[in-house]
């Protein structure tokens, strides 16, 4: 499946991705990590935990609805794999996350901006794991 | 004025999300595919990321303290073991099968789609799992003399 090269679209998005993760630090001194977000929210701890990280996740799926309101499209969603490969995938994402203690957003922005080595050692490992399971599924075995 | 700032903080996000193709699943795949329809905008997206938080952090991390609590709550492990690196790797895996990974599919939920729920209900039985798991092996440690 082709996709446009979006340079200045996805530099823009990388830069508020950024502010983000600044803000929720300046405000709350936490990291923005996305699998924290949503681990803490299904964890037991104290209820104050669950409501801003209840918040931060609505305004996180705001986010598509105020991009329509903005630009008047809703943001492109193509989904290349079947509904198996979904919930297989969710399900191995789920797991490395926890064990891995972080993603993307965690390991990937905010930990490798800390010059956190396990960070970095993560954010390396998840992309080598990564691309050499595309070039499996896509060259090798041609889902 | 703390749950609204931190919705809109939520926002941001979202809204960097959509704009940036992380939600998208195939622009994510396409970008580790150098071998077929490679696409290199997610280097953007990490560049744009890396540099604003990178300043940002520098800037916030030296006051007293956040707006909003007591301390910065900054992860201190520096332990790098085989739980971080096969957490990491499956990751990549689950992340290269379905397209998604956690920061990109809780915008996408945003567009009502019904392959983001999908995935995103399969994570956290995920999260559960494997907290359970670990749970498992935290009281096996703690049975032993």
């Amino acid at each position: 499946m082709e996709t446009v090269f979006t340079p200045w679209q996805s530099l823009g998005g990388g830069a508020l991705i950024g502010l983000a993760a600044t803000l929720l630090m300046l405000s709350l001194g936490r990291i923005f990590g996305a699998t924290g977000v949503l681990a803490g929210l299904f964890s037991v701890g104290p209820s104050e935990d669950r409501m801003w990280r209840l918040a931060l996740l609505l305004g996180m799926i705001s986010g598509p609805l105020a991009v329509l309101l903005l630009s008047g499209q809703m943001p492109v969603v193509q989904v290349p794999g079947s509904a198996f490969m979904l919930a297989l995938g969710g399900l191995i994402v789920g797991v490395g996350v926890t064990y891995g203690s972080g993603c993307t957003s965690g390991h990937g922005i905010c930990g490798m901006a800390r010059l956190s080595p396990r960070s970095i050692v993560a954010t390396v490992v998840f992309m080598i794991a990564m691309a050499a399971t595309v070039f499996i599924m896509r060259h090798v075995i041609g889902v | 004025m703390k749950l609204l700032s931190t919705y809109l903080i939520g926002l941001i996000f979202g809204i960097g999300i959509s704009i940036s193709g992380m939600a998208n699943p195939a622009k994510v795949l396409n970008f580790f595919d150098f071998a077929g329809t490679w696409d290199p905008s997610l280097a953007f997206v990490m560049g744009g990321g890396l540099v604003v938080t990178f300043i940002g952090y520098r800037l916030v991390l030296p006051r007293r303290g956040p707006i909003f609590g007591t301390g910065f709550q900054l992860p201190t492990s520096r332990v790098i073991d085989a739980r971080l690196i096969g957490g990491s790797a499956l990751f990549g895996v689950g992340w290269g099968i379905a397209g998604f990974c956690p920061g990109g599919a809780l915008p996408a939920l945003g567009t009502g789609r019904w392959e983001v729920l999908l995935f995103v209900a399969a994570m956290v039985v995920g999260i559960w799992l494997a907290k359970f798991l670990q749970s498992l092996g935290v009281a096996s440690a703690a049975a032993k003399p």
